[in-house]
């Protein structure tokens, strides 16, 4: 046998192996728990759910499905997943900017910045964000009018959306804010936890990428008679980019990830819906393995579109 | 399992590792072996909660009291003779079941609701009602709500893990009103996202209510628990199936701590009444016929557990009655001839 075929083989039997012992684990799993009587299957995903979503991106009742139920956990954890990788990276690279500038004051700033939320747990900040929200803001009936048809209190942020009436300015009434868009301060606290909590080690990651960079790089821009300001961007950015680009998608990765802390503040994200249905169907494996499989797939299909990304930026340049 | 036909190194390194997989993946202690185990290992394995006042939580010195506590202590004491004899496993909603099936815990005793689909489906047995709650609402005075059919549209804060959720979903959807659930997966964030004002109602098991109305308040007189009680919320102990003589030992105690209320044998009375004349105190106490020896047991198991924790009465009012920072009233948890609806089964 050649050496190559003996490396296949081997691979071979290593996978062949691993698929047995996954395939054994569940057999077992699956015989111990017929043993002692439990249910299993996804079979309950079909029956209704039961429980109320507080908010919810995709329309949700309690009579719709357990699988519903799961749909629109996801879309909330997309809701502020998303929006989330974008304004990280907008401030992360202002940050970054900031971080590196001349104005000493902005740099001190920025670099304080960056020091507390990179060395807070994400898990303290997003608590502290939310109570910072629900303690200081103004009740329902006393909201904080911001502009027309713009209030913020206790229960979020309100703003004029449309409706089924057509295009409709949220008005105080009842218990609370009614009509409009709300964006709930379990919603502006994972958002904002979220974002600067990713942004500062964006932040970081760009720095130290600017900071590696031979210093010939920036002498010999600035030998050519570039102001400062155009060596950074002309010249030392583009390199540095390139070696940044890998730690940051996989920090806004991260950021996706850790958007399953969600339900420690009350925001109804995928893992809350799947705890909720563990709860309700006991249903333990199947409901975490939901999850799993869920972030499983997302966090690759992003990793895929992230190693294009870096092949793309990297297109031409010598190796 | 293993159709693949590997060189003999590779057979010898497979079978190793298909032997490492198999010690992990083989059954715990079988069926009619929990006892055994208990004795072998000298302790309870109980499951208890993470911290709910009144029913299971540790004090200032760490020992761990509460009603679900003393249901475990009782059972260690008639099995192992010391109701010391406990390791305490503190266990999330999401975890309790897990560990009681996977074999962690010997019971659990931890607030948890007996109903048709844990019940049938999860593998349980729960071993009689050791408390009878219903899950209420509280809210603020200020916002003039004095029944739960007036909450419409409004945010509720409830600590995810329970069947609250779905309880609160069915009693709206039935009054036709709609709300929004605002879930927690932790006691302290829910309530104090309440407190702060976020939700206008929170909602969980009266007993429950009556202690963060009465301990966790900013100031208790300014908020007020609604009438309405929407579920019936039988608090039961558990056990595995598969081992019913482990089961009826749970059940059994269970009901000699309300039977020995009946017949008014306490803590401090249960010597003395070794010398009563009356057959079923004798019985009771082990003076009599032997009622330990069907259990597997021996004669005195029932004056043992009554001897460490008392009887349900005593345990009640230690823990969240009278006696204790609750204060909650008997209710339906009185014996059945005192207005409730609690009911031993005979010792006989």
């Amino acid at each position: 046998m050649t050496p190559r075929n003996t490396a296949r083989l081997a691979q071979a039997l290593i996978l062949a192996a691993f698929l047995g012992l996954a395939a054994l684990l569940a057999v077992t799993t699956a015989e111990h728990l017929a043993q002692r009587g439990i249910r299993s299957g996804f079979d309950f995903l079909l029956e209704p759910a039961g429980f109320a979503l507080g908010e919810s991106l995709l329309a949700f009742e309690p009579e719709d499905t357990t699988l519903r139920a799961f749909a629109a956990g996801l879309a909330n954890t997309l809701r502020v997943a998303v929006p989330g990788v974008l304004l990280a990276l907008a401030v992360g690279v202002l940050t970054g900017f900031a971080r590196m500038g001349d104005n000493p004051l902005v740099r001190g700033l920025a670099s304080a910045a960056i020091d507390v939320f990179r060395n807070v747990p994400l898990l303290l900040q997003l608590l502290a964000w939310y109570f910072i929200l629900t303690d200081l803001l103004p009740a329902a009936d006393a909201a904080l009018r911001l502009g027309p048809g713009v209030y913020l209190s206790k229960s979020g942020l309100a703003l004029p959306w449309w409706g089924e009436q057509g295009f409709e300015p949220p008005e105080i009434a009842g218990f609370g804010i009614e009509g409009g868009a709300r964006l709930t301060p379990e919603y502006l606290a994972m958002l904002l936890g979220l974002v600067l909590y990713s942004a500062a080690y964006i932040a970081e990651t760009l720095r130290a990428a600017v900071e590696a960079l031979p210093p010939g790089q920036r002498l010999a821009a600035l030998a050519m008679g570039m102001t400062p300001r155009q060596a950074f961007l002309l010249v030392l950015l583009p390199q540095a980019w390139r070696a940044a680009l890998p730690p940051v998608t996989s920090q806004l990765l991260n950021l996706f990830k850790n958007a399953s802390l969600a339900v420690a503040i009350g925001y109804p994200d995928l893992v809350s819906v799947a705890g909720t249905s563990l709860n309700q169907t006991g249903r333990a494996i199947e409901c975490l393995s939901i999850v799993i499989a869920v972030y499983l797939l997302l966090s690759l299909a992003a990793a895929a579109l992230s190693h294009r990304l870096e092949a793309r930026s990297l297109r031409g340049t010598p190796r | 399992m293993y159709r693949l036909v590997p060189s003999p190194t590779a057979r010898a390194r497979l079978g190793a590792v298909a032997i490492a997989a198999l010690a992990c993946l083989a059954p715990p202690a079988h069926a009619g072996k929990t006892l055994d185990g208990i004795k072998s290992r000298g302790q309870l394995a109980c499951g208890v909660s993470t911290g709910v006042i009144g029913f299971a939580a540790a004090d200032s010195q760490g020992h761990w009291r509460g009603l679900d506590v003393d249901v475990c202590r009782a059972i260690a004491a008639a099995v192992l003779g010391d109701a010391n004899k406990v390791r305490w496993v503190p266990l999330s909603a999401q975890q309790r079941f897990t560990a009681l099936q996977s074999g962690e815990v010997d019971i659990l005793s931890r607030n948890t609701t007996w109903s048709l689909t844990r019940d049938a489906a999860l593998g349980l047995h729960f071993a009689g009602v050791t408390y009878y709650d219903g899950q209420g609402f509280m809210v603020a005075k200020k916002s003039k709500v004095s029944s739960a059919k007036q909450l419409k549209n409004a945010e509720i804060c409830v600590q995810s893990g329970t069947t609250t959720e779905k309880n609160m979903s069915d009693y709206f959807r039935a009054q036709g009103i709609k709300v929004k659930p605002v879930v927690f997966d932790k006691f302290e964030p829910s309530i104090k996202a309440f407190f702060s004002g976020r939700c206008q109602a929170y909602t969980t098991d009266a007993s429950a209510l009556a202690f963060i109305r009465a301990k966790e308040a900013p100031n208790a007189d300014d908020y007020t628990v609604l009438p309405e009680i929407i579920s019936k919320e039988p608090l039961a102990p558990a056990v595995r199936r598969g081992d019913d003589e482990w089961f009826a030992i749970v059940k059994w105690t269970v009901n000699a701590l309300i039977e020995a209320e009946e017949l008014g044998i306490t803590q401090a009375r249960v010597d003395g009444l070794k010398a009563s004349p009356d057959p079923a105190i004798q019985r009771f106490l082990g003076v009599g016929e032997d009622l330990g020896k069907s259990l597997g047991l021996d004669r005195e198991w029932a004056a043992r557990a009554v001897k460490a924790v008392g009887n349900y009465g005593e345990i009640f009012n230690r823990n969240v009655g009278a006696d204790s920072p609750l204060k909650l009233p008997r209710g339906l948890n009185a014996l059945w001839n005192k207005g409730g609806i609690l009911y031993a089964q005979p010792l006989r």
